[in-house]
């Protein structure tokens, strides 16, 4: 058997190719994973809780199904451990949403894809830290911890979902679930060197993912591949009664489409590159390699022509009034009724449910999710609706046709998934404005409810992750599987071997 | 402190009432609109659960097409333009047994738009109301205040919620206001919620039982002169008995009046009935109401009803009410009368069903507005709830036909089927009640009774029939009542012309 450090540093089809050949079980891997999370989380902080009971009676009841023969309808990435974001709901493991709001809930059910990775026989390792609620750009405004970028631990591992960014890339999982609302498993997959997917909105139930803002959020996967992420789509996507929002067809060919990719041809394809989402504001390194990774595109056969989204330079405003008007309505069933933290009223005041809501918020929001509600709140309001939410809609079916005109020119859209490289922490935290602009090249995806994915481009010259974005039309995820793939392979090929390879990992020298 | 109240007829002469009501319906679906959680009226508290009628973190609700089809069949039988798509959306406030914090109804994008509802009045007139949309809305849990003398909060230590009710599927129908009513105005109102209860149960929607809330109406009068603009209105809510409705609007229109005639202005606020008082206290003024920032729920996609699937619907409708009471009053040959008598004792389908069972329209209406209503009136229950059935009823018809009873036999035989003991054959056999008509028996009591009273016979001798009647009722204390009137008449005759 491997040593540990070689085992966790595989991507997750390698580890689910060794159970197949049983060379390892899956309660190995998953020993191998605990202990890097050990040795890691000190320097790392991605995880909010780590089910290690949980995760080990898991693996031994897929070993003991592999055992006897039971494999019908597993897939291929059965046995494989994950890391779950603590925005979604796992039955008797704590989830918080990193808010000290939901602090020590537990809940009694578990999300659709939870369901699934179950049914799946993968052991779900623990939950990771996010943003609260799922609200910012760097992981610095969750309540419990601060988790670091595992290629320079003094910077920001990007945000909502840091936790399961910075899980993946410091090998503590192979691969993770993430929760992407405006960006927030693309914008961390790029600052952390991870490929990140925001599958078509409908395309992966939402049924147990906390709610941020409905229309935009989706579940999707976090991991050191193209083709893994390919899989674990596969897995936790198709339709869903319980979500009203569900498409009710099934799954693309996903893992085709990247397996396809890999033979690094693509004549025939067209890419379109996005004119809105490069140029001012965005880093000299990530423009760098966002445009060798074009020009690679284009050694493979694509041919390449640059495509106007003109509405794209005003996604971010009417974002930032969609987004927060559903907050604003989504979290108000934290009034400390049911579950999660109670604040009484402080003596002196009427001890009415009101007083007691209104001190449990003040209590369980942090400043960030507070600031939220407040916008979402105004922008609902009885007077300003129109002018605010009204033209934000608008705004909304712009974008949309905006993707629609690009698509009829282009098969697939790229541009760079961040505009800089990691930031240091505390540098964007006084300017919600600046830590708002994360985003920009994320958003427009959430806004058309269109799929699209952040690959790792190289390093930027600060020595830093460069992510690389394609996005594909709705409800064809496969279309943006195959150059994402190819573009991957070129570039290992270029580099010889992953990004991963140049990530100085001291903890893992502790591992025994 | 008692209000100042004018009189009802000076109100009504002086001042032009404008009303409207929001008559909320509950629907007797299976399961919960959002979710599929069982919903069993008076089941333990927070029994009936799911993950979404809770509003935990990461539920989402999916609409339950069988309440969306309620609701269409109500909105036809309004006459109601059913909307082809119409769209959930979020009303935001807090109530603590609102698991979301946000009911989710309908706001801009009803399901029933525009329709209207001929309502008939006692006097066989009929009004028009017109209704303004119809649309589906999710219900609150229930508060329960513990601690108190009178279960109000006020003075209560604490207060328990139950969920079982949230989330249960309502359709709220809103009138356009409603004019020209004048004195009319209470009894107009009562009429229609009672139209909408008969409506909704000839659908088979709803239980319609306003004590279990099944039903309940927001009432809205303000009161202006004629050629005067509209005055300021009151809203009474959750109203839940007929009763109520009725004297709440009477109620307002005697308060408001009075107020206007000092002068005062009238308050836009929240009252509620309080049926102890007989009046309607003030609640909630509506100045610091709240902004409900209404948006398309995004966890839900738009409803979708084709065409088709309407006049699908459409032709599972039955008979409405008001047409099967003016086709049944004709079949019958009832009088107005007759018809509303069964009609206020909710007797009509066991009417129609002992019809069925082979009585005629007249016998049938007899026993069950007569005998039958006393004993339900005395036990306080309702005809349905009496251990009596149609078929009884015409059974003991059918044996007053056959001759086998008599007008008093039946009358003792359909008590002894009120008092339990049995069918009605089952109660004559127990009894031995039978008609005497020709046996020596009855010859011999005759003979007795003509012999007892020679004054009578002398009477009937000259040909005066007056006194027949005591002849016949001493043959019946002589038979204990089993004596066939008609046999006992016809002997007497026989006897007097020897």
């Amino acid at each position: 058997m491997s040593s540990t450090e070689e085992l966790v540093k595989l991507s997750a089809s390698e580890m689910a190719a060794k159970i197949r050949s049983k060379e390892v079980s899956s309660r190995e891997l998953v020993e191998a994973e605990l202990a890097t999370i050990d040795a890691a989380e000190p320097s790392i902080d991605a995880f909010l809780h780590v089910a290690r009971s949980e995760a080990l009676i898991q693996a031994d009841a897929f070993d003991r199904r592999l055992a006897a023969g039971d494999t019908e309808g597993l897939p291929e990435l059965a046995g494989v451990p994950i890391a779950v974001k603590d925005m979604i709901v796992t039955k008797g493991i704590p989830t918080t949403a990193a808010s000290k709001i939901l602090q020590g809930w537990v809940p009694p059910y578990d999300a659709t894809v939870i369901e699934k990775l179950k049914a799946a026989g993968m052991p779900i390792l623990g939950k990771t830290n996010l943003d609260e609620f799922a609200q910012g750009s760097s992981t610095e405004h969750s309540a419990f911890k601060t988790t670091k970028n595992p290629w320079d631990t003094g910077r920001v591992p990007g945000g909502s979902g840091g936790g399961s960014a910075s899980a993946v890339g410091a090998f503590e999982a192979p691969l993770a679930l993430g929760t992407d609302t405006g960006g927030s498993i693309r914008q961390p997959s790029a600052l952390t060197g991870t490929v990140g997917v925001k599958p078509t909105y409908g395309g992966v139930s939402r049924y147990g993912a906390i709610a941020m803002a409905s229309s935009l959020d989706q579940i999707g996967p976090v991991s050191r591949s193209v083709l893994d992420a390919a899989l674990l789509q596969e897995i936790i996507g198709g339709y869903d009664k319980r979500d009203s929002t569900s498409i009710p067809k099934p799954v693309p060919p996903l893992a085709q489409a990247a397996r396809e990719g890999m033979k690094m041809d693509l004549k025939g394809m067209k890419v379109g590159l996005v004119k809105e989402l490069s140029g001012e504001g965005y880093q000299p390194g990530v423009e760098a390699r966002f445009n060798e990774g074009v020009k690679l595109l284009e050694d493979m056969g694509a041919e390449v022509v640059e495509v106007s989204c003109p509405h794209f330079s005003y996604s971010l405003a009417a974002y930032y009034i969609i987004m927060p008007s559903e907050v604003s309505s989504n979290l108000a069933r934290y009034d400390g009724m049911r579950y999660g933290l109670r604040v009484m009223p402080p003596e002196g005041t009427a001890q009415t449910a009101a007083n007691m809501m209104a001190a449990t918020r003040e209590a369980g929001f942090g400043d960030e999710v507070k600031r939220r509600i407040i916008l979402g709140i105004y922008a609902l309001s009885a007077g300003y609706y129109d002018a605010w939410y009204g033209s934000a809609q608008k705004v909304r079916t712009l974008i949309i046709r905006d993707f629609e005109q690009a698509f009829k020119q282009a098969d697939v859209l790229v541009s760079p998934a961040s505009p800089t490289t990691a930031f240091k922490f505390g540098e964007r935290m006084d300017d919600p404005l600046a830590m708002y602009l994360s985003d920009v090249a994320t958003i427009p995806a959430n806004m058309a409810g269109s799929p699209a994915m952040s690959i790792p481009a190289g390093l930027s010259d600060d020595g830093l992750p460069v992510g690389f974005q394609f996005f594909a039309p709705q409800m064809r995820d496969e279309v943006m599987y195959k150059p994402a793939a190819a573009l991957e392979a070129a570039l290992q090929a270029q580099w010889g071997g992953p990004v991963h390879k140049d990530l100085k990992t001291p903890w893992l020298q502790d591992v025994k | 402190m008692a209000e100042k109240l004018m009189k009802f007829a000076d109100a009504v002469a002086k001042y032009e009432p404008v009303f409207g009501l929001e008559v909320h319906v509950e629907l007797s679906t299976n399961t919960k609109l959002f979710c599929p959680a069982h919903i069993e009226f008076g089941g333990e508290p927070n029994t009936q659960l799911t993950p979404v009628s809770l509003g935990l973190p990461g539920s989402l609700p999916v609409v339950n097409k069988t309440a969306i089809d309620y609701a269409i069949k109500l909105g036809l039988a309004l006459h109601c333009d059913i909307a082809e798509w119409s769209q959930f959306a979020r009303k935001n406030y807090f109530y603590p047994d609102m698991p979301r914090d946000y009911q989710i109804s309908q706001y801009d994008k009803p399901l029933n738009g525009e329709g209207y509802l001929d309502v008939e009045l006692d006097d066989g007139s009929t009004f028009r109301i017109d209704i303004e949309r119809a649309h589906v809305e999710d219900d609150a849990g229930k508060n329960t205040h513990v601690g108190g003398s009178d279960g109000r909060i006020e003075g209560a230590d604490h207060s328990l919620v139950d969920y079982n009710r949230a989330g249960v599927p309502l359709v709220e129908i809103v009138t356009k206001p409603i004019e020209g009513a004048g004195e009319r105005t209470p009894e107009i109102a009562g009429a229609y919620v009672k139209a909408i209860r008969d409506i909704v149960r000839a659908l088979n929607i709803s239980h319609a039982r306003m004590e279990q809330g099944n039903m309940r109406a927001d009432v809205n009068i303000s009161l202006h002169k004629k050629g005067e603009p509209l005055g300021t209105r009151s809203e009474t809510k959750n109203v839940n008995t007929f009763k109520g409705i009725e004297k709440t609007l009477t109620y307002e229109i005697r308060r408001q009046a009075a107020i206007l005639e000092e002068g005062g202005e009238i308050l836009q606020e929240t009252r509620h009935w309080d049926e102890s008082k007989q009046a309607t206290a003030g609640g909630r003024v509506k100045s610091d109401a709240n902004d409900y920032r209404y948006f398309p729920d995004p966890d839900l996609v738009m409803v979708h009803v084709t065409r088709e699937h309407i006049e699908e619907l459409e032709a599972q409708m039955p008979e409405m009410p008001r047409e099967r009471r003016a086709r049944l009053k004709q079949e019958w040959g009832f009088t107005d009368l007759q018809m509303r008598d069964a009609l206020n004792a909710d007797a009509l389908d066991l009417i129609e069903e002992t019809i069925a069972a082979g009585a005629d329209p007249a016998g049938a209406r007899k026993w069950w507005l007569g005998e039958i209503s006393r004993e339900a009136n005395e036990r306080g229950v309702s005809l349905q709830e009496l251990p009596i059935t149609p078929q009884d009823v015409a059974d003991v018809e059918g044996l007053i036909k056959s001759g086998k009873l008599n007008d008093k036999l039946a009358k003792q035989t359909v008590t002894g089927v009120l008092a339990g003991e049995g069918k009605p054959a089952q109660v004559v056999e127990k009894h031995g009640y039978q008609v005497v008509s020709d046996d020596g028996a009855l010859q011999s009591a005759v003979d007795e009774a003509l012999k007892a009273n020679p004054d009578i016979v002398a009477k009937l001798k000259s040909g005066n029939m007056k006194p027949m009647g005591a002849i016949i009722g001493a043959v019946m204390r002589a038979t204990k009542g089993q004596a066939d009137a008609k046999a006992v008449s016809t002997m007497v005759m026989q006897r007097i012309a020897q």
